[in-house]
């Protein structure tokens, strides 16, 4: 347990040797481009035969990753993804766009952030990474928690919707979109850093790199063999379209539209 | 039966963000509500004088410390978490402080957080966008858990001025981190109203072609008193700072009024407007998906259309 000043658990036995790493965790989700549409019983939405892609936000993360390996600031990347069987096929786009090695923690059903926090923290016990890179959303569940509840288990700094991150010697400066504008923040490492869309713009995969990639070592693990139970906290209920606008009238100039306004009370 | 709600008060140091007023419009929707706001700050009187008037607030608890000069999640967290023991819910606004903050908050209490509350079916029961909002899920917490929640704003109007409730002084005993420090923050400064509690907004999107075309949607935003917003692309492009970004990963608005000019209407940019009363579009491309959504569309081109809606107005 970790309560308000919660510490670690003891390092695993599996602890890895001392090393400059990056965790990047990514999720797969419905392609950014798919329309997404709400099953006619209520009960999900479509995703038989739809595009399936790495988190877009997450994919920017691995990006940032590989940007400080290649600048030097990091020996490894490592990605993990927590998902059932089918995820591998991210993992293995992410080992294609330059990540070293893949982690899955093999997990059927609903997985709700708490859990993949609890993953998380778990895989940090055994890789000690410097700096633990995610996206600060979904775009399929939109809960954008996982980064900060991981940061609050693990008793480390967060510094979400980056936009700039600079690594100095055990810190890290991180500018941040918020609404009042650009915040800087500097934070101890290790940290967790969640990723805005302005950091970077991930790279193309190569064809060459998608051959490479199938050499890297993916591991697979269990959530049992983590000691993390897949808790289910929030039931589901049912999903449901969102109400529609409807179409509205075309004016012909702006004589005509300023008149349309007036008429409403809107001017 | 009294069901203990606390807010986490949104401020900067001397105003309470306008947010807070609708997370009380939130609570308030759950039969039983005692609602406690907690304004951590240097000083929180004034802000805690401000927040003692919102209708349905029954108290207002501040806690006071040098710490809390700077709204740091790792630094308020544990406060917050400290203070929320006899509360079975803990709610803050969807905006950047809030989503930062409560997620942090949802970890230290192990309580799992509804990310987006649009509407309150029950104590447990919620209903909360996800996709982009091309779907509505309800979600039922489990029994007996603490309920982290953050409000989107977008969905409750504010709570109106009422009855000024007691303010009291807490005490919390954590461990102040020392491991996240606040640089700077550069804020565009701005006369304009506040993009997210504007009751107008005009917007622009790429066709605006630079931060110099802005300029035009600019001085009609000034003759109209709206707030100025932007799509994503326009501020991928530089023509705008991320503090204007209105959608999915931005801003989620509920204004009167909102024009958009030169937007093509991309899903995760209506996803932050679809609460807008009135939709105005103005583009080029009458195909452009912004019109499927439009109150009031006009196909033309926006530097003549612009110019021209101001001098009539």
């Amino acid at each position: 347990m970790h309560g308000v000043n919660g510490r670690l658990t003891r390092p695993s036995r599996y602890t890895a040797a001392p090393m400059k790493r990056i965790l990047v965790g990514i999720k797969r989700v419905v392609d950014y481009n798919v329309r997404i549409r709400v099953k006619p019983d209520g009960s999900g939405v479509i995703t038989d035969g739809v595009k399936m892609s790495i988190n877009p936000f997450d994919e920017i993360a691995l990006e940032e990753a590989l940007r400080i390996k290649e600048r030097g600031g990091a020996e490894e990347v490592v990605v993990v993804t927590v998902g059932p069987a089918d995820c591998q096929q991210q993992l293995r786009t992410a080992l294609a766009m330059g990540a070293d090695r893949a982690l899955h923690v093999q997990a059927d059903g609903v997985i709700e952030p708490l859990v993949t926090a609890r993953v998380l923290l778990k895989l940090i016990e055994r890789e000690q990474p410097l700096l633990v890179i995610l996206g600060k959303q979904a775009i399929d569940d939109d809960n954008g928690q996982t980064g900060q509840l991981l940061a609050a288990l693990w008793n480390r700094p967060q510094a979400t919707y980056a936009s700039k991150l600079e690594l100095q010697a055990g810190t890290a400066r991180v500018t941040r979109e918020v609404d009042a504008g650009l915040e800087t923040l500097d934070v101890d490492l290790p940290a967790v850093i969640t990723t805005d869309l302005r950091l970077n713009e991930p790279r193309y995969v190569k064809l060459p790199d998608i051959m490479k990639a199938k050499k890297k070592p993916l591991d697979t693990l269990t959530l049992s063999a983590l000691g993390v139970e897949p808790r289910v906290q929030l039931k589901a209920v049912n999903w449901s379209p969102p109400a529609q606008r409807q179409k509205g009238v075309l004016v012909k100039d702006a004589a005509e539209l300023v008149a349309a306004l007036r008429q409403k009370g809107l001017l | 039966m009294s069901i203990k709600i606390l807010i986490v008060a949104e401020h900067d140091g001397a105003k309470l963000n306008p947010s807070i007023a609708k997370c009380v419009t939130c609570a308030r929707a759950i039969d039983g509500a005692d609602i406690t706001l907690v304004v951590c700050a240097v000083n929180a009187a004034a802000v805690a004088g401000q927040a003692a008037q919102l209708a349905g607030v029954n108290r207002v608890l501040t806690i006071e410390n040098p710490a809390n000069e700077h709204a740091l999640a790792a630094v308020l967290a544990p406060q917050i978490a400290a203070l929320a023991g006899p509360y079975s819910h803990v709610f803050g606004p969807s905006t950047t402080f809030g989503k930062d903050l409560m997620a942090r908050i949802s970890g230290l209490l192990d309580a799992p957080q509804v990310s987006d509350i649009m509407a309150v079916e029950s104590p447990t029961r919620f209903r909360r966008p996800i996709y982009a909002g091309n779907a509505i899920l309800t979600v039922e917490v489990a029994a007996g858990l603490k309920v982290v929640g953050t409000v989107r704003t977008a969905s409750f109007q504010a709570a109106a001025a009422g009855t000024p409730a007691p303010i009291e002084k807490a005490t919390v005993s954590v461990e102040i981190p020392q491991h996240t420090r606040f640089v700077s923050v550069s804020a565009g400064r701005s006369d304009r109203p506040d993009l997210q509690s504007a009751a107008r907004v005009i917007s622009g999107g790429r066709a605006l072609g630079s931060a110099e075309g802005f300029k035009i949607l600019y001085a009609l935003a000034d003759k109209l008193g709206a707030a100025v917003g932007a799509s994503r692309a326009a501020v991928d492009a530089g023509y705008a700072p991320n503090e204007m970004q209105v959608g999915q990963t931005g801003k989620i608005i509920a204004p009167e009024l909102y024009v958009a000019i030169g937007i093509s209407g991309a899903i995760q940019h209506l996803t932050g407007i679809k609460d807008a009363r009135t939709i105005v579009a103005i583009n080029k491309d009458a195909e452009a998906p912004i019109f499927e959504v439009a109150d009031i569309g006009l196909v033309g081109d926006l530097f003549q259309i612009v110019p021209e809606i101001e001098r009539l107005i």
